[in-house]
């Protein structure tokens, strides 16, 4: 009785860990904010925690870089099944600015599966709680991939053209 | 005493009540200024690839997949929200909105793809030099791009006429994990 009690008391309380890998910290003061009296992430139960091995939620920040690339995978593997990660800011989404750069992997989602992504430099921390609420499933997805065509051709040929005429007078008049 | 303190903390914390924002369900205005998700207006495009050209992050990618038609990919799971883009824009077709709720668990949701109507210049192929200000950026960045758009990669191979053999090659382009490679 008291399991099952427990399982639905505590069913949703996720417990973070927070791990940069070579983040310029503005993340982490974002990660830090979302902890503060106004943006009360408290009142979903979470709470930050000093060791993987305590913790349902890995709160990736930053491009994974080359030293600290197997320190992450350790620390993915101490977190105990079930485990989420999260990828908090542009760096951790898709690399950043360093994508490509020789010291950098390219982003959290080449190294440890990613759950959730936040993009931003850094996030809002209302989009950090956010992304906590899409994963609780209180709120739903706002962004979907675009495509977008261009039916008609911009400008008008004819117009231009008669643009042209007009403007290329002059050259004729020097020559008459 | 303890007691007296506890009520002394008590009465302090009831003056400014409860200040907690209760996110989700209730929203706060963003600031001013504030630069959120880029929204791009097709219609406006003229295609000239000055964001590509500026944008430091090199979120977005140029590919001219024949002569007329140019493909343009926002790839935003890397942009950095700078509004170098929207500074840049001649026609003003790029605006910085407010929208900073992005967070997903599909990294292709953050993708946008344009494809564009291109016009072939009678005299040099593409004249849009408006946006290359130093001399070497000139010469470096010509009229037709081959970015690679699957591997979403920035190449910095340009060519004045259209070239359909570097259209095959980059198709195929794949970041070096080794030296040398």
């Amino acid at each position: 009785m008291f399991e099952n009690l427990s399982k639905k008391l505590f069913g949703k309380s996720l417990w973070l860990y927070h791990c940069n890998t070579g983040a310029c910290n503005g993340c982490d003061i974002e990660i830090l904010n979302v902890l503060t009296p106004y943006y009360d992430v408290e009142r979903f139960g979470m709470k930050l925690v000093a060791s993987p091995r305590h913790a349902d939620v890995m709160l990736l920040s930053g491009a994974v870089t080359r030293p600290t690339l197997p320190l992450v995978k350790k620390a993915y593997d101490a977190l105990p099944n079930p485990k989420l990660v999260f990828g908090v800011g542009s760096c951790a989404t898709g690399g950043g600015c360093w994508f490509d750069s020789y010291n950098v992997t390219g982003g959290a989602a080449g190294v440890v599966p990613v759950n959730y992504f936040i993009p931003g430099c850094p996030p809002r921390p209302e989009a950090i709680i956010y992304a906590v609420a899409l994963a609780l499933g209180l709120v739903d997805k706002q962004v979907a991939p675009v495509e977008l065509k261009q039916m008609e051709f911009p400008i008008d040929v004819y117009e231009r053209n008669k643009a042209w005429e007009e403007r290329n007078t002059i050259y004729q008049l020097i020559q008459d | 005493m303890w007691l007296t303190s506890k009520i002394k903390q008590v009465l302090m914390v009831i003056k400014p009540g409860v200040v907690t924002l209760n996110y989700p369900f209730e929203k706060r205005p963003v600031p001013e200024n504030f630069r959120g998700a880029p929204y791009w207006d097709h219609e406006k495009c003229i295609g000239c690839g000055g964001c590509a050209n500026h944008c430091p992050a090199r979120t977005i990618l140029v590919r001219d997949i024949c002569q007329e038609i140019r493909v343009m990919v926002y790839d935003g799971s890397r942009c950095t929200y700078c509004g170098r883009c929207a500074d840049v824009c001649p026609e003003n077709a790029i605006t910085m909105t407010d929208r900073y709720e992005l967070a997903t668990d599909d990294r292709q949701d953050l993708n946008e793809s344009m494809e564009l109507f291109m016009l072939t210049c009678q005299r040099c192929g593409r004249c849009y030099d408006m946006e290359n200000v130093n001399m070497i950026d000139r010469m470096d960045l010509q009229g037709y791009r081959y970015d690679n758009i699957e591997a979403r990669a920035f190449i910095r191979k340009t060519t004045d006429r259209f070239d359909p053999e570097m259209l095959k090659k980059t198709a195929e382009y794949k970041r070096p994990s080794k030296i040398g490679e």
